[in-house]
């Protein structure tokens, strides 16, 4: 093969080597920057772990959540129940399982729905400007004028405690923070020479929106996201825990720790701390990551 | 100066009336007929009316609005459907639990935090820095209402040392004079050992718990407001001129570092205001939280209303004054 | 190399530069014992991509009261040569080997608290950019006051008495009033007024200016240069002013240093360097400067900086040396002394 020129295309040829090349040399960096960043691997791994435990839950499980045994209620964590068991018999580790899938659910869906709403709103705000920018970040601020947690008791109170509601609720508080996050990011890159070249080359202003700005605004969304993941589980599970959010029999992290309150004082400690642990397991695992992308985006925060 | 702060409080009203605006909105589509949370439900349909007419349901939605305003203008916030009273006294009567528990929590928060942001940021990198990381995305990432749970069992189940949660100071000492109503101060001025101890063992958990929480974020800060300070050009420059590390570190790097923790520090209260209805539960702390938690419970929405008001304006009010801190502090700011 | 920003004066070519107090520091090298020596000098940075060898064993001396100028491209190394000298390179920069004699004494072992002596005390440090500097936050009075009371134990009106006297003597008008300033409302040439009377508050015995004018307006760099030279003459202050633009080399210092890719490659006397330059590269950048009434092409070195995490092998510059042959690839030119002109080159003598 020696002194013959290898062919451009097809599977031996310069460009697939390239590529299968280009593709194990990122593979590479990616391991090497995951090898350099215990911590954001560690919040990585943490999430993985528990999102498979999470679906896995109806393999793994070893009881009906919703089982109640009156007979061993208020057991201690032992072989059998290995978080113990609450008030009516149910088994807590069984429970904490499936509690993976609704808090992971509630996170993720507040999540994407305050991004959609926050972004577009922000997004047709720092594109258009003008007025509609001004009307729209004066609703902004309203919103944001109140503290997190209180506006989301006020919404999901109004609204009544169910799921699809506590996720509104949530998203909600969320909103500003991505509206004013995108309208920044398109208000530069609107005064951009890149946005001017691609207005040049006679592209529709809507083609610019979708094909050029959105696609550089997503690295500090992303940050922010997985952030927010976090904060949104504490906030479920804090609206659960005042009756605002999840019900019973839901097993639900937050309502599970309110279940164990009234027992802490005669020391049954196991009802509220396992759900608490998972909880806060969580929301280190997701911290941890937008941690580590938030130095990996701008390092000098390190 | 006066001119500044009157200005930027003009500027406020827009976002005060939204949030009033907010406010009213939420409890007008509050699923139910309001009539049934206000009369009992074997009231007969001419009761009804009368209160419905009192009450104002029947003017234009936007008229109702108005009348609201009106009302929260005149401090009318309107009366618990559980205490009958108006909500106002309500609030009044619970503020200042709830201020002494978030004041302590905050001082607590700040005494821990500053150094250790500090210490972080000077040695960057080191265990020190790892250390403070971990506890602040502890802070952060548990679920405070749990940590007092927790603390509840470790500090009073398990060790002895705190009392059961029974209030601002248990059921066998008397509170001290009211001076300032909070209760540890109080006792303090008025050398009322007893009642000082007692207090402080009563308060000292939830307010801890909360700091704890209110810590992390203020930690974070404080590190990167240094780092950012460290780095700069005239911290070299100071440090070129002969003047010393702790000099360089404690005065010149700090008090840049100040601005952008005072910002933080109204954020995180707006974390402690929520919090407080989560830990006033957990602890039995007869404050605002568990005012509202009892309120949310029984559906007693001008309570609620109320709640939300208050908490909202104060929110708003406090950067109001970090803004005014800024002018005082940052020379660069222009009036 | 910005030569196209040169005083007034050293415009022409065929002008000589004008060396205020030259014959002291001509009858300099080998006579009296230098004050700071700086001998064979190893930085390496840290950086996430590998080890970068910044400093690779530089050689410097300054003789009391003389004014020496190091100049070089950006990447050269001659700020972390600075600041490898006042011990203050940031967290990744190391000093890896060599010594830094001051009056004797190695600085390169010295603890922090000595260090920090050291410094104002001995020598002081100038930077580029005089507004950010200074403490965005502080008047400008209180870090000078600072600075008074930490190294010369003066307090109250005495202090006071000292600021107006320091200030004015670095020909700020009406002192008081700059005192009571933040950085933000005064101009750049007045901030770097005022960092030069912090440096000489605690009354140092050298200075070191990067790139002291850089940041300022022509006039002003002028003026700026006029009152290092003042300096000079009243108070016998020996000077290192590292700086990209030979203008300012022409005006103010007596001796240069010409450093590239971490290294020396010339050194000599000012006159010696502008009349006759030995290296390929002082030729270069000397080349390189324009005047008033030049006509046809910028000449430019040709090629880049070398990356300092792969140096490029025996003679740092043989990639863009037109005189470049096998033996510049392979071995370094020492740094060769003739008659108080060093030149680091294998070829320096066949040059002409």
């Amino acid at each position: 093969m020696a002194g013959e020129p290898l062919p451009a295309s097809g599977p031996g040829g310069t460009a697939s080597i390239a590529m299968r090349s280009a593709r194990r040399e990122r593979l590479d960096r990616l391991l090497r920057w995951l090898r350099q960043n215990p911590l954001t691997t560690a919040g990585l791994v943490i999430i993985l772990i528990m999102a498979i435990l999470g679906l896995l839950a109806p393999l793994i499980a070893p009881y009906d959540p919703y089982a109640l045994n009156p007979q061993d209620r208020m057991q201690p964590p032992s072989w059998q129940h290995l978080f113990g068991t609450g008030l009516f018999g149910e088994d807590i580790f069984s429970r904490v399982l499936y509690g993976t899938r609704i808090d992971f659910g509630i996170g993720i869906g507040a999540v994407i729905v305050g991004l959609l709403l926050g972004s577009s709103v922000g997004a047709l705000a720092g594109f258009f400007g003008g007025k509609i920018d001004e009307l729209a970040m004066r609703v902004m601020d309203m919103i944001a004028a109140f503290p997190g947690f209180i506006l989301a008791m006020a919404i999901a109170g109004v609204l009544g405690p169910s799921i699809p509601n506590l996720i509104i609720a949530i998203a909600f508080v969320n909103v500003p923070v991505y509206a004013r996050l995108m309208r920044a990011r398109f208000l530069v890159i609107r005064g951009s020479t890149y946005a001017l070249a691609a207005r040049g080359v006679g592209a529709s202003r809507w083609r610019i929106l979708w094909w050029h700005l959105l696609p550089n605004s997503l690295a500090p969304i992303f940050v922010q996201s997985t952030l927010q993941f976090g904060w949104a589980i504490l906030d479920a599970a804090g609206l659960s825990f005042i009756g605002l959010g999840v019900q019973l029999p839901l097993p639900e992290w937050g309502v599970m720790i309110g279940l164990g309150v009234p027992q802490i004082i005669s020391g049954r400690w196991w009802i509220s701390f396992f759900p608490g642990l998972a909880i806060a397991t969580a929301v280190m695992g997701f911290n941890l990551i937008g941690d580590g992308l938030q130095d990996l985006f701008d390092p000098r925060t390190r | 100066m006066i001119v500044y702060v009157a200005r930027r409080l003009l500027l406020l009203m827009p976002v005060l009336f939204g949030v009033t605006l907010i406010t009213f909105v939420l409890t007008r589509i509050i699923p139910g007929n309001p009539i049934d949370l206000m009369v009992s439900p074997l009231a007969g349909p001419d009761v009804r009316a009368r209160i419905a007419e009192a009450a104002g349901l029947n003017d234009p939605i936007w008229l109702q609005y108005v009348h609201y305003v009106v009302q929260v203008l005149h401090g009318d916030l309107g009366d618990s459907f559980v205490t009958s009273r108006p909500v106002l006294a309500d609030l009044a009567s619970r503020f200042m639990p709830t201020f002494e528990l978030t004041l302590i929590a905050m001082l607590l928060a700040i005494a821990f935090a500053v150094p250790l942001g500090i210490a972080a940021a000077v040695w960057r990198d080191s265990w020190v820095d790892h250390l403070a990381r971990l506890i602040a995305i502890a802070g952060v990432g548990m679920p405070v209402f749990w940590v007092g749970l927790l603390a509840i069992y470790i500090f009073y189940f398990q060790l002895h040392w705190l009392p059961a949660p029974q209030g601002r100071i248990g059921p066998f000492t008397d509170p001290p004079q009211t001076i300032t109503g909070l209760y540890t101060l109080d006792a303090l001025l008025a050398g009322n050992w007893s009642a000082f101890k007692a207090s402080l063992a009563a308060v000292i958990m939830p307010a801890a718990v909360l700091g704890f929480a209110a810590m992390a974020p203020l930690a974070r800060m404080t590190r990167a407001g240094m780092i950012e300070a460290l780095d700069a050009d005239y911290a070299r420059a100071a440090r070129a001129l002969g003047l010393g590390a702790r000099s360089v570190i404690l005065r010149h790097a700090f008090r840049n570092a100040i601005l952008p923790l005072l910002t933080m520090t109204a954020i995180v209260y707006g974390y402690l205001l929520g919090g407080v209805v989560l830990i006033e539960n957990v602890f039995a702390w007869p404050g605002l939280g568990r005012y509202v938690f009892t309120a949310i419970t029984s559906s007693d929405y001008p309570a609620i209303q109320g709640f939300i008001l208050y908490s909202t304006t104060i929110y708003v009010l406090l950067f109001l004054l970090v803004d005014v801190l800024y002018v005082i502090l940052d020379p660069r700011v222009r009036l | 190399m910005s030569a196209g920003s040169a005083s007034p004066a050293a415009v022409s070519e065929a002008k000589q530069p004008m060396l205020q107090g030259s014959p002291a520091s001509e009858a300099v090298a080998g006579d009296v014992a230098p004050l700071l020596s700086v001998e064979d000098l190893h930085v390496t940075f840290d950086t996430p991509s590998g080890t970068a060898h910044v400093l690779k064993g530089v050689n410097l001396t300054t003789a009391p009261g003389e004014i020496l100028g190091v100049v070089g491209e950006s990447g050269s190394g001659k700020s972390v040569t600075a600041l490898s000298i006042v011990r203050l390179l940031r967290g990744a920069g190391r000093i890896t080997s060599g010594r830094i004699l001051y009056r004797g004494t190695d600085l390169v072992g010295l603890s922090a608290a000595e260090m920090t002596r050291i410094r104002g005390n001995e020598i002081s440090m100038i930077f580029q950019n005089p507004r950010s500097s200074l403490n965005p936050v502080f008047r400008i009075g209180k870090t000078l006051r600072e600075v008074l009371k930490v190294h010369e134990g003066l307090t109250g009106r005495a202090a006071d008495a000292r600021a107006m006297e320091l200030f004015a003597d670095v020909g700020l008008p009406d002192p008081a009033s700059v005192l009571k300033r933040f950085p933000h409302q005064v101009s750049g040439g007045m901030a770097q007024r005022a960092m030069i009377a912090l440096a000489l508050a605690s009354k140092p015995s050298l200075l070191i200016a990067d790139e002291p004018t850089t940041a300022l307006d022509v006039t002003i760099q002028y003026q700026i240069m006029m009152l290092l030279l003042r300096v000079r003459e009243e108070s016998g202050l020996a000077q290192i002013v590292i700086t990209h633009n030979l203008g300012v080399v022409a005006e103010l210092c007596g001796r240069v240093a010409v450093m590239y890719a971490g290294g020396i490659v010339e050194e000599g006397s000012t006159l010696d360097i502008f009349d006759d330059p030995r290296h390929p590269y002082t030729r270069g950048l000397l080349a390189a400067r324009t005047h008033a009434r030049a006509v046809g092409r910028l000449q430019t070195i040709p090629g880049q900086v070398p990356d300092l995490r792969n140096r490029p092998s025996g003679c740092p510059f043989h990639p863009r040396c037109a005189y470049a042959r096998d033996i510049c690839v392979e071995v370094a030119p020492p740094l060769e002394s003739d008659g108080g002109h060093k030149v680091a080159c294998h070829f320096s003598k066949e040059i002409a």
